[in-house]
């Protein structure tokens, strides 16, 4: 994605070319839209956020000696009075990874300069995640009603109901904040704020189909971490 | 000096447009979906023990390499950006290693005292 020619500099790949990069006296991130960088680091951060929750999640449930909640039984639907277990959390997943894939797919026509499209698969990816999140307020007031509490449930250890609302809740906090942010960017691109080069955000640069890409990250990032809180809140 | 700039700039800006073929995007996607859909059957088939434990994180290992090696662009992108995100998850593993360590304390004190009853 950003290999190119920087003039009186040799690019060379791998480790080596990592060494001249860092060792260069100039940027070292070498054709990286400094937006993509921090965007990056950002990432970085909040990678270390929620690795704390879902550690603490693990010291949590590794201490406690009452057992810990099946969450197969717990977050299964009943579909024609059969309980089907993780039901809605499996088509949450899969909901994601759909508009995860229409955002890659928008990245790429917004780097061939195809506005129309770029835009149409950023409003779906909206549209998506906008339904993640409506599933979560479905689940989230379904065991609420069932009497899930953060100090206390009715199906087993007390700290299920605090790590279950403070990891899914932070993630879908996430997940609305990038819903808000794919609006806007779909009024961007089909407003043609980049072919016009209106500004961007928060900066005097002329805006730039880049921007596509990073909010593309964002969005990757959000799809990134459902993968861990399923893998180890759902299935574990 | 500002003119060299300026070109500089632009043809870093055109040069940026190179993307990859549709068809890789694709089948990562396809590949994503077939992987969730085994992790979920982990979980229908009730898989037990190490089998459940060894299968979810294989999966999942799967599915976040792929996102950020080919959607996130990682793959392609240089060794300075791709370091300088990798190794701080070391340190993730480290706090992993002392945490285990730490419930593994805590549970066994709970059950010395509360259920065992101490010494």
């Amino acid at each position: 994605m950003s290999e190119q020619k920087i003039d009186g500099f040799e690019l060379k790949p791998g480790f080596k070319g990592m060494a001249s990069d860092t060792g260069s006296d100039q940027t070292m991130f070498k054709g990286v839209h400094w937006g993509k960088a921090m965007m990056w680091i950002f990432l970085l951060s909040d990678t270390f956020v929620f690795s704390c929750f879902l550690i603490s999640y693990m010291k949590g449930r590794g201490s406690t000696i009452v057992d810990w909640p099946n969450t197969s039984e717990v977050f299964s639907l009943y579909v024609g009075g059969v309980p089907v277990p993780l039901l809605l959390i499996a088509i949450m997943t899969f909901v994601l990874i759909t508009s995860s894939g229409t955002m890659a797919l928008a990245v790429k026509y917004g780097y061939e300069k195809n506005r129309k499209m770029c835009g149409w698969l950023i409003l779906a990816t909206a549209v998506g995640g906008l339904t993640f999140v409506g599933m979560q307020v479905f689940e989230w007031s379904k065991l609420i009603h069932e009497g899930v509490r953060p100090w206390g449930n009715p199906f087993g250890a007390s700290q299920f109901g605090s790590f279950f609302f403070m990891i899914t809740g932070f993630h879908g906090f996430h997940v609305s904040i990038g819903v808000i942010f794919l609006f806007i960017y779909t009024y961007k691109v089909f407003a043609g704020h980049y072919e016009s080069k209106k500004r961007g955000w928060f900066t005097k640069m002329k805006g730039d189909y880049v921007e596509i890409e990073i909010l593309g990250l964002y969005w990757h990032f959000v799809d990134l971490v459902w993968v861990f809180i399923f893998a180890f809140f759902y299935l574990w | 000096m500002e003119e060299t700039n300026k070109i500089n700039e632009t043809t870093k800006k055109d040069e940026q447009t190179s993307t990859q073929k549709i068809g890789i995007y694709l089948w990562i996607w396809l590949l994503l979906f077939v992987l969730s859909f085994f992790s979920y059957m982990v979980d229908w088939y009730q898989f037990q023990g190490m089998l459940r434990w060894s299968l979810i994180l294989f999966f999942m290992f799967l599915k976040a390499g792929l996102i950020m090696a080919f959607f996130m662009h990682l793959f392609w992108e240089r060794y300075a950006l791709v370091n300088v995100l990798l190794w701080p998850m070391t340190a993730i593993a480290c706090f992993i290693f002392l945490m285990t360590a730490e419930f593994k304390y805590t549970v066994f004190s709970r059950l010395f005292y509360f259920v065992v009853g101490g010494a």
